[in-house]
């Protein structure tokens, strides 16, 4: 008896490995857009084992945490570059899914079956923005302090229980020591919450089958191919066809991160903000503040609703509604083709407007507000409702071109 | 997709080299990771070396310096002890410090630059505890033969003057005398000889 018949008898290795590696059949049409997912996971695994490693030499309280950071990066042996590691890898973090997630837009990965797989998509997003804002506390600098005061505040602006939310937050009437330690706390669990997210999407990928670049089911088409006579004939193992193909983009990912990681950690402020290498001083504002690059669209649209009957919670809504609204968009997109390459013109101008108006909402958002500036994040911010709100009649409106049977080059 | 004209051989010595290629980057990337967990340079900074004044310290005295966090001590020797400590080694398991527990300059039998003064590390070298300073001749719970020395009462191990271990007791070796240089007369400096700092 081999070794691994007595490990199957006792622990389903090899079915495991058939099931969701060497046997698992996906489209054979996959371009570029698909390293992303792979991406997301190397970044996640990057963020655990830094973050772990930056845990063994920092100190959550606010008398200590800003110079344990500098002692990381001073003292500690190769200690700049796992906080730079860290640090880099947290923007690396959304712009891998921020990809991602167009990738899904593009090419109709929300469409039924695979409405859920999206859901779960959206709640690993919602996790990642969490953990992402309480691991920006951490350093103890000035943005640090300021940014998470201000967040906190948008609790303060739900009408009645408000106040007393945010407080209970903080664990005190401003941020403080208490903030700081549970939120090293929260930052250091819910990566393993994420770790189990990614595997509960993989869960739901592996069920309904991936989409791919012609939005085509695979399963749906004929039977047949090179290795079984019962796959798709439009499929490939994922192992070792997209397995090498992932290492390839690996490579490529890494020359780009590392040469950001070594030669601009900083990345021209936007990665680590100017005002957090002075420590935290409850005393004193910044004079601009702004939230890291990935949260400005969402900041945008916060500041571009103005408040009126007596409460600014309506730009907290807003901004809440611009997230939520992505939950639904399974059921928003009415067009009978799912990849953009077989939808129309209306679509087709609708995404890139959708696109051009996040990227000037991230602009927006970092900028200090000015009267132009706020004009322009209103109309964008109606134009990026418009793209989701509107999409259930200019999707079913909108010529189609016939979709091929089999899947394209 | 057909397995025609494959050259099955030069495909798995590609695979190989790429995957060998890939462990040796793995292994140099596991190299920071590993380097984190070393003495960082703040600790290295408080373990530098130890400066002790020892003007004031008396004939049979002790007193303790901290080096790297460690106690050690600085003993002041009389003529007496001195002559017990080079005639009277039978009972000891390593007389002339034939392991290396010591500076070469100071495997002699009195384990130091200075017969009179003795720099040991205070910590046994059976399980870590710090034995204590017993200089009295033959206490009641040490025996007739003790001629003043160092007790562990962890494990009773028991060392000489010169922190020379006794035999049938549980420490292995003699204890560690640091490297240490006197600048002057009265200022002896632990952790530093001329061979630069350790």
């Amino acid at each position: 008896m081999s070794f691994m018949t007595w490990i199957d008898e006792r622990f389903p290795a090899t079915k495991v490995w058939n099931e969701h590696l060497a046997q698992y059949y996906a489209p054979k049409n996959f371009n570029f857009w698909y390293f992303f997912g792979s991406l997301a996971m190397l970044v996640l695994v990057n963020q655990i084992v830094t973050g772990i490693w930056l845990a063994m030499a920092y100190k959550p309280d606010a008398t200590l945490a800003f110079a344990s950071v500098e002692y990381i990066m001073r003292d500690v042996n190769w200690g700049w570059l796992i906080r730079y590691l860290h640090s880099t890898g947290a923007s690396a973090f959304f712009v891998v899914i921020y990809l991602h997630m167009f990738r899904g837009l593009m090419y109709g990965s929300y469409r039924k079956p695979r409405e859920l797989l999206w859901i779960i998509g959206m709640i690993i997003y919602l996790v990642m923005m969490a953990t992402a804002f309480m691991g920006y506390l951490l350093p103890w600098g000035q943005m640090s302090y300021w940014g998470a005061q201000v967040i906190i505040n948008l609790f303060q602006a739900i009408p009645v229980i408000g106040e007393d939310l945010s407080i209970w937050i903080r664990g005190d009437f401003v941020i403080s020591d208490a903030t700081l330690n549970r939120f090293f706390a929260l930052h250091f669990l819910l990566p393993f919450v994420l770790a189990a997210l990614v595997f509960v999407h993989i869960v739901a990928l592996h069920k309904v089958g991936s989409n791919n670049p012609d939005g085509i089911e695979i399963k749906k088409g004929p039977k047949g191919n090179k290795w079984s006579d019962t796959a798709p004939a439009d499929g490939i193992p994922f192992h070792p066809y997209y397995s090498v193909k992932d290492i390839a983009g690996v490579i490529g990912f890494l020359i780009l991160f590392l040469a950001v990681v070594f030669f601009m950690p900083e990345m021209g402020g936007y990665f680590l903000e100017p005002p957090n290498f002075e420590p935290a001083n409850p005393l004193k504002t910044p004079e601009h503040i702004a939230p890291v690059w990935y949260f400005t669209p969402f900041y945008a649209i916060l500041r571009a609703v103005p408040s009126f009957a007596g409460t600014q919670v309506w730009g907290v809504i807003a901004m809440f509604a611009a997230i939520a609204v992505l939950f639904f968009l399974p059921w928003l997109d009415k067009s009978p083709v799912k990849s953009i390459r077989y939808k129309g013109p209306i679509f087709k101008g609708m995404i890139f407007m959708f696109v051009v108006v996040f990227i000037i909402l991230g602009y927006l958002g970092m900028q200090a507000p000015t009267p132009m500036g706020t004009l322009m994040s209103q109309i964008c911010t109606i134009l990026y409702f418009v793209f989701f709100l509107a999409m259930p009649i200019y999707s079913k409106i909108d010529k189609t071109k016939p979709v091929p049977e089999r899947v394209t080059k | 997709m057909s397995s025609q004209g494959v050259d099955l051989k030069k495909r798995r010595m590609l695979i190989t080299a790429t995957a060998g290629l890939g462990a040796v980057g793995a292994g140099f990337a596991l190299v920071p990771f590993l380097s984190y967990w070393q003495p960082s340079a703040r600790a290295k900074a408080l373990g530098a070396p130890e400066t002790v004044d020892i003007s004031k310290l008396e004939p049979g005295a002790m007193m303790t310096a901290k080096w790297r966090g460690k106690v050690c001590w600085v003993v002041r020797r009389t003529e007496e002890t001195l002559k017990n400590l080079k005639e009277n080694t039978a009972h000891l398991l390593d007389p002339d410090s034939e392991v290396p527990q010591q500076p070469d300059y100071c495997k002699n039998y009195h384990r130091s630059i200075k017969p009179e003064y003795l720099i040991a590390v205070g910590i046994c070298t059976h399980l870590g505890c710090s034995p204590a300073y017993r200089p009295e001749i033959g206490p009641a719970d040490l025996g007739e033969d003790w001629k003043g020395g160092f007790f562990c009462a962890c494990h009773g191990s028991r060392f000489d003057l010169a922190a020379r271990v006794y035999q049938g007791v549980p420490a292995p070796t003699n204890l560690v005398i640091p490297i240490h240089k006197y600048k002057s007369d009265t200022v002896v400096v632990i952790g530093e000889d001329d061979g630069g700092a350790s």
